[in-house]
């Protein structure tokens, strides 16, 4: 490739010229820019239709169609469009940061505000519309108890349902249960917070609570239990299935049996992907905010105590928040979602880095 | 007999769900090392006996981790069948009651007296947002994917990366927060600018009040699913195998009809599979659009009017004020929910199943 290039063909073997194609100079590109922006900003201004987002957004229109058409005419229809499309690439590219970046920004600056011990050492009993102090400890409390009480109950099922599938799981049954567990991955979370509501609030619960359906963390629990079963079985599966063959024949071989194989051989060798696996269902199961918000009640007093009574959970304390009519709710609200959103970046950062450091490379 | 893991492990790509790689029926690599367990002589007849396997006993562990791996298995069924069931049982008494035509009545009354509620304009609301999020976010999505994968240098691109993996784990509420306090302003600017030039287009017509609209309800959700469908098309789009790509190139092809004849199509039902799960995400998204959309009953297809509603939206809304019947008429809306999701994964699973072994075959 001769210096001719323009700033986004930095790779050189991607496009061998040929020898005598004759290529746009490499002030093109930025000149046919410039071009492009003034004569946007010509038009904007000129008609006064709008403002200074305008001018961008039809600069860069501007600018792709002049490009294409520089190119078309020196260097033929092809490279033309290639360059076209990449810069269509580039520019999606800038398009999405912006927004990602202003929640980042947002969720940062506003949720500093509030972060302070009150916030995590007192919760929103007697907190009035007026009263600028509260907090979310009971929220913390109850998005851990139910995440915990979750996985307890996810953890065993998963996994075993991943073995019977992987390991013993036979013609259509396992066919079926492979397919309905892809199925299930996709069954909105409002839907498990219904099915909890109607299950056991309404039905199982007034058989404890003398007859009166009962909100609590427990039922929460359940909702985000069916929410991770699935995810946890699928990235249970793909762990199981890359553990190599030769292990499982070495212990059959030792006089092993199958169920001890499995246990002893394959799921130690398969357990960092699984951890991985099991870290990223709980990071998601803590964001929830729907079924917490059927099932759970979502009281303002610190409730130890999941099987009883109400509770809350740091998302649907921030969503509670969102819709109260304080002048100091949005703030309570956002740094309530910086320490939710800092509790599932943790999780979620520590099981990639364990991901990095499986053996069991893809 | 080795070649069994390899082939696997090869095609794998873990716990994306992108590119599933059972090209083997569930269990077959353990079939085969299955055989030198179950293929005994009960009573080891052999010279000197030492070869002597134990007898296959009819109540064994072996028996006991069997059945629990098995009840584990049946449990995911039992589930899904029990969700439809409970739904089911619930939702019939307030259907019964409701004296409106559930499909069509726009409205939701179901705790007056007689109550009335109608399905049409939520499940309207629902898949319009859905579909208009992911018109607006795929594209996108798909542009970051190839250029994290193919134009960004590789360090720049597995960072990026990672920091979309890690945005695709930001809760739902956090974007529903931000778009209800910041994003409101901006879209409405857009709105009266889009009304004011382009009126003449049904969808941005209307005369305010602008704001709580599905133009904003959608962008939220687009912002929301484009971390996720970006991670996973380019984890897709990073799979092409490079003899592929290499390929194109040495027959001279730019770097955009490499894209195109081979990243592309071998990666479309990755890309399939991710828009699917994106659809997912966005038809059953509650909180971030409960925050942001204005919550009307009526079919409309005005993008920039405060209005619009969605199903699991209008539950997150009403249902601290529904009584028994109006607890009845949001789960009958939640089992038209499960029933629209369902179908969509369904057809999406049956896609990419089928399409798997053709492009496999064909790799």
């Amino acid at each position: 490739m001769t210096p001719t290039v323009t700033s986004h063909r930095t790779r050189p073997p991607a496009q061998p010229a040929s020898l005598r194609a004759r290529r746009l100079p490499w002030y093109a590109a930025p000149a046919i820019a410039v071009a492009a922006l003034a004569l946007s900003v010509v038009i904007v201004y000129g008609t006064g239709i709008g403002g200074p987002v305008l001018v961008i957004v039809l600069g860069a229109v501007l600018y792709l169609v002049g490009l294409f058409a520089a190119a078309n005419a020196v260097e033929g229809r092809r490279s033309a469009r290639n360059r076209t499309w990449s810069a269509l690439i580039h520019s999606a590219f800038v398009l999405a940061v912006l927004p990602l970046a202003s929640v980042v920004w947002t969720l940062v600056s506003k949720g500093t505000e509030r972060l302070d011990g009150d916030f995590f050492n007192t919760s929103m009993n007697n907190i009035g519309a007026r009263d600028p102090n509260g907090g979310a400890y009971h929220a913390i409390v109850g998005t851990l108890e139910q995440v915990g009480i979750a996985t307890l109950i996810t953890v065993p099922l998963g996994i075993l349902c991943a073995i019977y599938i992987v390991e013993y799981g036979r013609g259509k049954f396992a066919f079926a249960i492979r397919f309905f567990v892809d199925v299930m991955t996709g069954i909105p979370s409002i839907v498990t917070g219904l099915f909890v509501l109607a299950f056991w609030v309404l039905i199982v619960s007034p058989w404890f609570n003398d007859g009166r359906p009962s909100f609590s963390g427990f039922a929460a629990a359940l909702a985000l239990a069916v929410l991770m079963l699935p995810t946890i079985v699928r990235s249970t599966e793909e762990m199981l299935r890359l553990v190599p063959a030769p292990l499982r024949e070495g212990a059959y071989a030792l006089g092993v049996p199958k169920w001890k194989t499995i246990l002893r051989v394959v799921l130690p060798t398969a357990l960092p992907g699984i951890v991985t696996g099991v870290m990223l269902a709980i990071a998601r199961a803590a964001g929830e905010t729907a079924p917490v918000l059927l099932v759970a009640g979502g009281g303002a007093a610190i409730n130890f105590n999941p099987f009883e009574n109400n509770q809350s959970s740091l998302a649907l304390f921030v969503y509670q928040q969102a819709g109260e009519a304080s002048k100091y709710s949005p703030a309570r609200a956002w740094t309530a979602a910086l320490t939710l959103v800092a509790l599932v970046l943790i999780l979620t950062i520590a099981a990639k880095l364990l991901a990095r450091r499986n053996r069991l490379s893809r | 007999m080795g070649e069994t893991p390899h082939r696997s492990a090869d095609a794998g790509t873990g716990g994306t769900r992108v590119t599933q790689s059972h090209e083997w029926p569930a269990g077959a690599s353990a079939r085969v090392a299955e055989a030198p367990v179950s293929t005994r002589s009960p009573g080891g007849t052999g010279l000197g006996g030492g070869g002597a396997l134990p007898r296959n006993r009819k109540f064994g562990a072996e028996r006991a981790f069997r059945g629990l791996t098995m009840a584990a298995g049946t449990t995911v069924l039992v589930i899904i069948v029990a969700i439809a069931a409970f739904l089911i049982a619930k939702a019939i008494p307030a259907l019964r009651a409701n004296t409106a035509s559930f499909w069509t009545f726009e409205g939701w009354f179901p705790n007056d007296n007689p109550p009335t509620f109608g399905i049409g304009a939520l499940a309207f609301g629902t898949v319009l947002t859905a579909a208009l999020a992911l018109l607006m976010a795929v594209p996108v999505a798909m542009g970051i994917a190839l250029f994290l994968s193919h134009y960004a240098p590789r360090r720049l691109g597995n960072a990026l990366g990672f920091l979309i993996d890690l945005l695709a784990a930001v809760p739902s509420v956090v974007f529903g927060l931000w778009g209800r306090d910041y994003l409101i302003g901006p879209v409405s600017d857009l709105s009266v600018w889009l009304n004011k030039y382009f009126s003449w287009i049904p969808i941005f017509g209307g005369d305010g009040p602008y704001g709580n609209s599905i133009l904003l309800g959608s962008l939220v959700l687009a912002i929301m699913i484009l971390p996720i469908v970006t991670s996973l098309t380019r984890e897709v789009f990073l799979q092409t195998p490079t003899a592929n790509e290499e390929a194109a190139i040495a027959l001279g092809a730019t770097r955009w009809e490499m894209l195109r004849t081979a990243v592309l199509p071998y990666g479309r039902p990755g890309i399939i599979a991710a828009v699917m799960l994106g659809l997912g995400r966005a038809l059953g998204e509650t909180i971030a659009l409960a925050l942001t959309l204005g919550s009307t009953y009526a079919i409309s297809f005005n993008v920039l009017e405060s209005g619009g509603n969605t199903i699991a939206a209008n539950i997150a809304n009403r249902f601290a004020e529904a009584n028994d019947t109006g607890r009845g008429a949001l789960i009958a809306s939640g089992l038209v929910l499960f029933a629209i999701t369902l179908i969509v994964n369904i057809i999406a699973r049956a896609i990419i199943y089928r399409r798997r072994e053709f492009t496999e075959s064909a790799a």
